[in-house]
């Protein structure tokens, strides 16, 4: 297979005097979906507002598609084709499900067909369209915030924790729509708590602690392997279910 | 309010409710209409002034104590194209006296513009996100352009008279309404439907939007929004400008302190609209403006006062002002 | 001893310690070096503005926190002596009446203005503040019944307070000992005093815990600091002692009016003194005071005779008017606040 999409060798990040990421080296590889997994604080989140350049990274490399972009500021890495969709799904709620959509099309008006193709993902945007975000529920936001990622192709998602929050029968929708998702040639990278999630639609994965990554391998693997799970991961996973 | 979808009219309504309210206070109803028109010009003058304030505010974060400075170059530079055609001004038609208020209009704000990115740039730009130092800086900003506006054009306050057509009053029955007033009305209203319609239908208005709300998610989202930031402090700055060639003309006399001397009316204003709502300075201001006439009128020795008590029972009613901006 | 005196809180350079005592001699000798009454009048109120920027400096430099409100504080403490002399008769009982009316006052409009706004944004308090002062202002050319409006208020003070008075006959190394000398003595003494306490107060632990508060208050509250407390704690002890300085203002000049306490010129001024001075030092507001104060009286003649020298050169005169040494400060302000933002402290204490 080419080359990892996208690679961070030893970064570094510091937040103030804090010391998050201490020296991340993993790789994304390309047209797969890889999990991000690891307990509360082990800098997942971090991990990816640094990719994003939200952050900036103290020490390290990070590569996309074989270009450093350590230090690119953060639109231009949008305009590269990487696209983030944050915890708080950042969502715009004194707008529209459509001006939220026609905001993230950077070519300025939405693709019919890529429309259709996302209310099929994601019912409820067709159903809310002239409604203010602010007034969707909590999945119908999250719903929103995805489609908003993908309203034009891209070449990388950054997702963090798209099941926090939701009910089982919204997150098995999510399950769906990513399957749908991973048919398209998008490398998702996605931040997650949700074990259940992650074993159902994560190839790769890779598990964080404290600042650095302490497991990289395939998801089938660890998925059969309990006590790897128990180690890495603590008590929490079944509970996420 | 946000030029989205659900617009929330009560405080839109409260206009209207101290307009009738103010009726039976005042007793007559052509001193009540004179008052009213010249409440109405007053607060769109403040309105004009006001907004790019709390649009920067909502949008950049930024707190620019310095505002008053464009306010005062506007009038200015006005100033000093209308007294160098002040025979245009004096002539009795309204081509001739247009003839020399547009460009000083224009001066007024291109050099409160060309201001404002000099303050983006220089001033503003090394402390985004030190509130402190922003306070601090800007306040001494407005102090030294106070000062170069002696230096650049003596410390003599500069009387301004307005143009020829538009002195005087018109008539309505038994109403007198300054046509002045009239012209300020128009222009506000102008400016403000201008501003909304940029906002709710153009993209550039989704992105300002946007960008109120949460200005990193936008960025994510690939627009360089350092240029917007500068682009609408510009455009802020401006508006500064043209607030005050307008009040400027209103009082008939320019003089240093003008936008000094506005910065308290226009916070308290930016405060009961709600910091970085557009809609929510234009019902603001109105507030004032009707306000300090009426008061004027049925009560003097409370009017300087009235601002603050006003804004006082809005934020007790509602604590973000009346049309709070939610920002992520 | 003297470590004790000043809390522990030494100048730490040996520039700045040998500044302080020089001005601290000149203004205990000021009758002596500097007999002109101007002279004696600048020296008062050089004394009265160290203590009303020190106090500002507690709020500013030590907790973070900018507020237009100070002026205020001032007035209040001016007004409170003024009223209380010219309607009550000029006695130590009303002065003390008046004082404390001030001072109680004061105390319950900082706490007000501390639990109400303190919960909210900086901008938004310092917005806030300037609206209440300015508020406040109107109000004390309103109600001209009682504060004298826009003239302000005049009145005489107890006979030993008195510039006609003399104390002791014959002139002591060649100066009259009159009631002036009193009470330029009295006003040092008080200076003196409250500027050592506010030493000890941001030298103390309470000092110490604004400081975390200002450094960083998330941490500070996650740890368990209740902030809204400590900061409307400084927000009072500093407005009372603004309040003090307003008391001892009034006292020295026997008048009280919008002017010389209420106007937003004198509250910029004080940002100017706090922020040259060096911001979170307290002795920055001696430097920044005293520095202020005479240039305000004593550079514009020499900017006066630049400016005549240079007439015929295009823009340089008008620059160099008097009447523009404010241009000059607000230059050195903002650069301070990029800069240098513990002022000339600061640097003196870096040269070591």
């Amino acid at each position: 297979m080419a080359e990892a999409l996208l690679a961070l060798a030893g970064v570094n990040t510091h937040i103030g005097q804090y010391h998050i990421l201490q020296g991340v080296d993993f790789e994304v590889p390309r047209c797969g979906l890889t999990m991000l997994l690891g307990r509360n604080g082990a800098g997942k989140t971090t991990c990816l507002r640094t990719v994003m350049g939200l952050w900036r990274a103290s020490a390290g490399a990070i590569r996309f598609d074989g270009r450093d972009v350590t230090r690119t500021p953060t639109p231009d890495l949008a305009r590269q084709g990487i696209a983030y969709v944050p915890e708080n799904m950042g969502i715009f709620a004194g707008l529209t499900v459509r001006e939220n959509l026609v905001l993230a099309a950077r070519a300025g008006i939405l693709d019919d067909k890529r429309l259709e193709w996302i209310f099929g993902l994601f019912p409820a945007m067709k159903q809310f369209w002239h409604g203010l975000a602010g007034t969707l529920s909590g999945g119908q936001k999250q719903m929103l915030a995805i489609a908003r990622a993908i309203v034009e192709p891209r070449r990388l998602l950054l997702v963090d924790e798209p099941t926090k929050g939701l009910a089982p029968a919204i997150i098995a929708n999510m399950i769906e729509a990513f399957r749908e998702l991973k048919r398209t040639d998008t490398t998702i990278l996605v931040v997650e708590q949700n074990f259940h999630f992650a074993r159902a639609l994560g190839d790769t994965v890779a598990v964080m602690d404290s600042g650095r990554i302490v497991h990289t391998g395939a998801m089938a693997a660890l998925a059969a392997d309990q006590a790897l799970q128990t180690r890495l991961l603590g008590l929490s996973l079944e509970a996420h279910q | 309010m946000s030029p989205g979808r659900r617009i929330d009219w009560i405080p839109l309504a409260l206009v209207g409710a101290l307009m009738l309210a103010a009726l039976p206070l005042v007793g007559s109803a052509p001193t009540w209409v004179t008052l009213t028109v010249a409440g109405l010009a007053m607060g769109m003058m403040i309105f004009i002034m006001a907004s790019g304030l709390t649009l920067v505010f909502g949008l950049m974060d930024v707190m620019n104590f310095a505002h008053g400075a464009f306010i005062s170059v506007g009038a200015y530079a006005a100033a000093s194209v209308l007294v160098a055609m002040r025979g245009a001004m004096q002539e009795a038609s309204v081509t001739a006296n247009l003839s020399a208020m547009l460009p000083a209009v224009l001066a007024a704000i291109a050099l409160a513009g060309a201001l404002g990115l000099f303050f983006e740039r220089v001033v503003i730009r090394p402390v985004y996100g030190d509130h402190l130092k922003q306070i601090l800086v800007t306040m001494g900003g407005l102090i030294v352009c106070e000062q170069l506006i002696h230096v650049v054009w003596g410390p003599d306050i500069i009387p301004l008279p307005r143009p020829a057509t538009f002195t005087g009053s018109v008539t309505f029955g038994d109403a007198a309404i300054e046509r002045y007033r009239l012209l300020a009305v128009l222009v506000g209203l102008a400016v403000f439907a201008g501003m909304w319609l940029l906002l709710a239908r153009t993209r550039l208005g989704l992105l300002i939007r946007a960008g109120v709300e949460n200005a990193e998610m936008v960025e994510s989202l690939g627009y360089r929004i350092r240029r917007l930031f500068v682009g609408v402090f510009v455009a802020g700055s401006a508006l500064a400008g043209l607030g005050g060639v307008m009040w400027a003309m209103y009082q008939e006399s320019v003089y240093a302190q003008m936008g000094m001397q506005m910065m308290v009316v226009i916070f308290i204003v930016i405060i009961i609209g709600g910091l970085g709502s557009v809609g929510g300075c234009f019902v603001g201001a109105l507030l004032v403006g009707l306000l300090a006439n009426y008061i004027g009128y049925v009560a003097p020795k409370l009017a300087l006062g009235s601002n603050i008590l006003l804004m006082v029972l809005v934020l007790l009613w509602r604590p973000n002002g009346l049309y709070p901006v939610g920002k992520s | 001893m003297l470590h004790r005196l000043l809390s522990g809180d030494t100048p730490r350079s040996r520039v700045l310690a040998a500044i302080l005592a020089a001005i601290l001699l000149a203004l205990l000798l000021a009758p002596l070096l500097f007999p002109g009454t101007r002279s004696l009048d600048v020296a008062a109120k050089v004394l009265v503005f160290i203590l009303l920027v020190a106090s500002y400096d507690l709020l500013l430099g030590y907790t973070g926190i900018v507020s237009f409100a100070h002026t205020m504080f001032f007035g209040i403490g001016g007004y409170g002596v003024g009223i209380a002399a010219a309607k009550f008769g000029p006695t130590w009982g009303s002065l003390a009446l008046g004082s404390l009316a001030a001072l109680g006052l004061s105390a319950l409009l900082a706490f007000a203005i501390g639990l109400l706004s303190l919960r909210v944004r900086a901008i938004f308090f310092a917005m806030i503040t300037l609206a209440v002062a300015s508020f406040f202002q109107i109000l004390a050319s309103q109600l001209s019944a009682l504060t004298g409006g826009e003239d302000g208020l005049n009145y005489r003070l107890p006979e030993i307070l008195l510039p006609g008075t003399r104390l002791i006959e014959a002139p002591l190394l060649g100066v009259d000992i009159t009631g002036r000398i009193a009470s330029y003595y009295l006003v040092f003494a008080a200076v003196l005093a409250l500027f050592l306490l506010l030493l000890r107060i941001v030298n103390s632990p309470f000092g110490r815990v604004l400081l975390s508060i200002r450094e960083n208050e998330f941490r500070a509250e996650a740890i368990g600091t209740r902030t809204v407390f400590y900061r409307t704690a400084a927000n009072c002890i500093a407005a009372l002692v603004a309040t003090a300085a307003g008391i001892l203002y009034a006292l020295w000049l026997r008048y009280t009016g919008p002017d010389t306490t209420l106007s937003f010129n004198i509250m910029i001024d004080i940002l100017l003194m706090v922020v040259i001075g060096g911001m979170g030092t307290m002795y920055g507001a001696v430097l920044g005071a005293t520095l202020f104060v005479t240039a305000q009286n004593y550079l514009q003649d020499l900017m006066k005779m630049a400016s005549e020298a240079l007439t015929g050169v295009p823009l340089l005169p008008s620059l160099l008017h008097p009447d523009r040494w404010l241009l000059w400060l607000g230059v050195l302000f903002i650069l301070c606040v990029y800069y240098f933002p513990t002022g000339i402290v600061g640097k003196l204490r870096a040269r070591r």
